[in-house]
């Protein structure tokens, strides 16, 4: 890799990576995609010239520098190739999430002002048209599955491929000028804008650099010593910085290959087929594979169970010490290297993860067991506290000094200061250049100096210097009596319980706190279905008296755990609800990225709430929600409020 | 009504060919029970035409006289023009006319991907013990047909159960399993029997999509039975509308919605 070190210098944009690449690297294998139950493979020489039939495309249609073109779509390689044709022209890509409703498009293609729009299929390009005569500044859309597109106005509509042979056919005419764009292109050029998914309020359209882009990813890369020949599998919204980061900026930096899946629900089958070297995922596809894996165990034969249980128990025991180079005795070894033949070595195939070197998680809190179970298998699972304003990285874990509670230690160049709040502060390459027409934003969020406050409430471990995040900086709060209350601590023990997929805790300002439950339908169902319980639907089972026994014996182990920490032992939940509705980002009940908007949801489960509080046994209720398709419609409910017992903390205020 | 000879264009736009399929005069008995009484009516190219009614109206009788696999004791039907003479099934199928069945009538134990693959039969020739040795013409003729099986699958997003036994799947994907092997088929025209029966609200969307998607992607003609009023009233060009074995109704779904005949066969009438 030591021509990638030396080249840093003159690659200063994502077209000049791409050219490096196709140079060095031409043979070999650049994207790949499963379509038509087989792979499809592109090389780096080829990924050049798609890339630039489409920019001469672009420059054909009259896309100028400057101008913001929205991408809109599952992965798929001609997305990505979009984006760096778009910056190849000097427009700026701005990924859009493919679920957001007509509205919350809207808002961002208005914000931004985005003339062009490259939208994956037709259920997208209905969504635009939707908005359209709230876009004044739309010009063209470009679509790239050309299905039930036949009978539309073709006067703004464009397939992609007909752009990308037009482009070709006016190859003498505009490559001069795609090559002056091109060499226009440096470290300061916007690179990408990612609109935050705003746990509060409208999102913000986050400017990025070449320079953070491309400093990030090769930070990263060197840490994690990537190189050419890793294997990702590229499902993750293209909207969010994590997957621009590892699918566009580490890919072109390293030149490694980017597989995407043939569609959402095929997404496990390909993990398996691919078997990437380097994953990531949210906690929630971890949770969803542990889960699966354990109800498949349920239903297999005896012997079977009895082994699967007997040899992860011993990995539990010294597995991760195995991962980690600490000494584990040459028995132990002999034992984990059997069980590695007869279990963790199929299982990790089944999973897809029998190749992976790296792996991360982040987003969100992971259960330590959840955590603990895919080391222990041998998978080099780690966390890494990061967000958009900060190109991804703030923090990672390095090899060998793994744990589920902490964040790890600063990225390389990466500055870290926690103010007088416990608020967690940095500086670094990878910061973000503006908010998107929001100056205001931008002033608050980063100081002259350059420093970014997180918003979250963390700090250093004084042994290892690991970084530990405790909340959200404004979500912590005071109780009535002046206790502290941080809802994710409580929330996240709850959550890794495989039953409970979501949980919201109440109580800033309160006596008491209170909470409403998610179930996981996939475990409780399943549950449900070997005990003999009927059920037509979530709500129903949601409902049910044996349902809430279970959860009410996990809320009250939580608060046993809750009340060993001194600080937060007020914290406990006194009363909770299992909601009859699964909160949804259609219905803004979460962010795109499945973050609860807690302001949100207490506004309109008000009803239920105020029940909570003053001790009533039932509430009934109807609540509006909407459809895929934006539709709304609404359900009813009553719902049983439950009583669990707390652990008390009088006596250590007696004590005090 | 419309003109025998031309065609004529849809509310949408689209332009619907000449007459593909014709029933003159068709009666069909078992035994004493008359099930169709001197029914005629065309279908035409391109277009979505339904047959409906109420149970027992001869309906799946009628399909299956379409389909070949009954012969009316009285009447003609004729296809392209041509009186169609008694044939048997995979006669009908070499004529490009593949169907769908009200109760799913899929190889349970064999995977999606297998089960389309039947309906590919019509396309290979090689015979059994070349097919078992898989050399040369066997082989490519299998990577052929494969590889029309496959668009089908992404077309019908039907990927992720791929190589799920049929056995497994719920009904609604069964039904689209079902629509899928019809498909492999490259029918000219496509016959549906209650393609929507038992469907919940979204898997009726889902299936009406795929309906249109088809007529509108590969220009087939389809002949489809259907319980669901306002299904068929939007997906489909024209409608004949049956009662206990008699026409009673013919024309665009408008037209018909606004039969008298045709109103209280569905609402019933007082005998008094």
């Amino acid at each position: 890799m030591a021509q990638t070190q030396s080249g840093a210098e003159g690659m200063q944009s994502l077209p000049a990576l791409l050219q490096r690449n196709a140079t060095q690297y031409a043979d070999a294998p650049a994207y790949r995609e499963k379509e038509f139950g087989i792979w499809q493979c592109w090389n780096w020489a080829e990924t050049e010239k798609e890339i630039e039939a489409l920019a001469l495309g672009l420059i054909n249609l009259g896309v100028q520098e400057g101008d913001f073109v929205a991408i809109i779509g599952r992965n798929r390689p001609y997305l990505y190739w979009s984006m760096v044709a778009a910056q190849s022209v000097g427009a700026v890509p701005v990924p859009v999430y493919q679920d957001s409703v007509a509205e919350e498009m809207a808002y961002v293609l208005g914000h931004c002002g985005a003339k062009y729009v490259i939208a994956g299929d037709q259920e997208q390009v209905d969504k635009v048209i939707e908005i359209q005569d709230q876009l004044h500044q739309m010009e063209h859309v470009i679509y790239l599955d050309p299905r039930g597109m036949r009978k539309y106005d073709h006067h703004t509509l464009h397939e992609f491929s007909h752009v990308q042979n037009q482009g070709r056919a006016a190859y003498d005419e505009w490559i001069s000028d795609l090559n002056e764009r091109r060499a226009k292109l440096n470290y300061d050029s916007t690179c990408v804008m990612l609109y935050t998914s705003g746990t509060t309020g409208k999102p913000k359209g986050v400017v990025l650099s070449n320079r953070n882009v491309i400093e990030s990813a090769k930070n990263a890369s060197n840490f994690d010593k990537l190189t050419k020949s890793e294997d990702i599998l590229s499902y993750l919204p293209m909207a969010w910085v994590g997957d621009f980061i590892f699918s566009v900026g580490q890919a072109y930096w390293c030149g490694f290959c980017v597989n995407c899946p043939e569609s959402a629900d095929t997404m496990m089958t390909d993990l398996r087929e691919i078997g990437p070297t380097y994953f990531f995922a949210p906690p929630r596809v971890f949770e969803t594979q542990l889960t699966s894996v354990m109800i498949r165990m349920e239903d297999a034969g005896t012997l079977k169970r009895k082994m699967f249980h007997h040899y992860l128990a011993h990995a539990k025991k010294v597995g991760g010490d195995i991962l980690d180079g600490k000494p584990v005795g040459a028995m132990d070894r002999l034992k984990y290297a059997i069980g590695n033949m007869l279990v963790y070595g199929p299982l990790k195939d089944t999973l897809g993860f029998g190749n992976v070197r790296v792996g991360y998680t982040a987003g969100e809190a992971i259960g330590p067991e959840i955590f603990d179970f895919y080391r222990s298998l041998g998978i080099n699972l780690k966390q890494l506290y990061g967000q958009t304003e900060a190109t991804v990285f703030i923090t990672v874990q390095p090899d060998g000094e793994v744990r589920a509670d902490t964040v790890g230690v600063p990225a390389p160049d990466v500055e870290i200061k926690i103010d007088d709040n416990g608020e967690i502060h940095y500086r670094s390459p990878g910061t973000f250049v503006e908010y998107f027409n929001n100056p205001d934003s931008t002033a608050s969020t980063k100081d002259p100096e350059g420093w970014v406050a997180t918003g979250d409430a963390g700090f250093f471990e004084k042994d290892s210097g690991h970084l530990r995040i405790i909340d959200r900086a404004k979500d912590v709060g005071k109780m009535a009596d002046g206790s502290m209350f941080a809802p994710k601590y409580v929330e996240n023990k709850l959550k890794f319980y495989p039953d409970i997929l979501e949980a919201v805790l109440f109580g800033n300002g309160k006596d008491r706190c209170t909470a409403f439950i998610n179930i996981d339908l996939t475990a409780v169902g399943n549950w449900a279905e070997r005990n003999n319980i009927a059920y037509a639907s979530y709500q129903e089972l949601a409902g049910h008296p044996r349902v809430l026994d279970t959860i009410q014996e996990h809320v009250e182990t939580v608060n046993k755990s809750v009340a060993e920490d001194d600080m937060l032992s007020g914290c406990q939940i006194h009363r909770f609800v299992i909601l009859h509705k699964e909160l949804d980002a259609d219905d803004g009940e979460m962010t795109r990225t499945r973050k609860v908007r807690r302001v949100i949801v207490a506004d309109k489960f008000k009803d239920i709430i105020d029940a909570m509080y003053n001790g009533e046994p039932k509430i009934s209720t109807v609540t509006e929600v909407t459809y895929e398709d934006g539709r709304k419609g609404s359900i009813s409910a009553t719902l049983d409020i439950r009583d669990a017992a707390v652990v008390p903390v009088a006596q250590k205020m007696a004590a005090e | 009504m419309l003109d025998a000879s031309e065609g004529y264009t849809t509310e949408d736009g689209r332009k619907i060919g000449g007459v593909v399929m014709e029933m003159k005069n068709i009666t069909l008995r078992f035994g004493g029970v008359v099930a169709i009484k001197d029914i005629s009516f065309d279908i035409r190219e391109g277009e979505i035409r339904a047959i409906i009614g109420p149970n027992g109206a001869g309906k799946s009788s009628m399909l299956n006289v379409i389909s070949g696999f009954y012969v009316p004791q009285e009447g003609e039907v004729f296809f392209h023009g041509k009186k169609r003479p008694q044939m048997r099934p995979y006669e009908v199928a070499r004529q490009g006319i593949a169907r769908t069945f009200q109760n799913i009538a899929l190889f349970e134990g064999m995977s999606v991907l297998d089960n389309v693959m039947t309906g590919r039969l019509n396309y290979m020739k090689t015979g059994l013990f070349q097919q078992a040795l898989w050399k040369g013409k066997a082989e490519q003729e299998e990577t052929e047909n494969r590889e029309a099986v496959e668009k089908i699958i992404d077309f019908l997003e039907i990927q992720h159960i791929r190589k799920t036994p049929v056995a497994r799947l719920p009904y609604g994907l069964k039904k689209r399993v079902e629509l899928a092997r019809a498909l492999a088929a490259e029918p000219k025209l496509l016959l549906l029997d209650e393609p929507m029966a038992g469907m919940n609200v979204e898997e009726k969307e889902d299936m009406s999509r795929f309906i249109l998607d088809v007529n509108d992607e590969f220009g087939t003609t389809i002949a489809l039975i259907e319980h669901d009023m306002g299904v068929v009233m939007d997906l489909s060009d024209r409608v004949v509308v049956m009662d206990y074995g008699k026409k009673i109704g013919d024309g665009t779904p408008d037209e018909v919605r606004s039969n008298q005949a045709v109103i209280d066969a569905y609402l019933g009438v007082s005998h008094d």
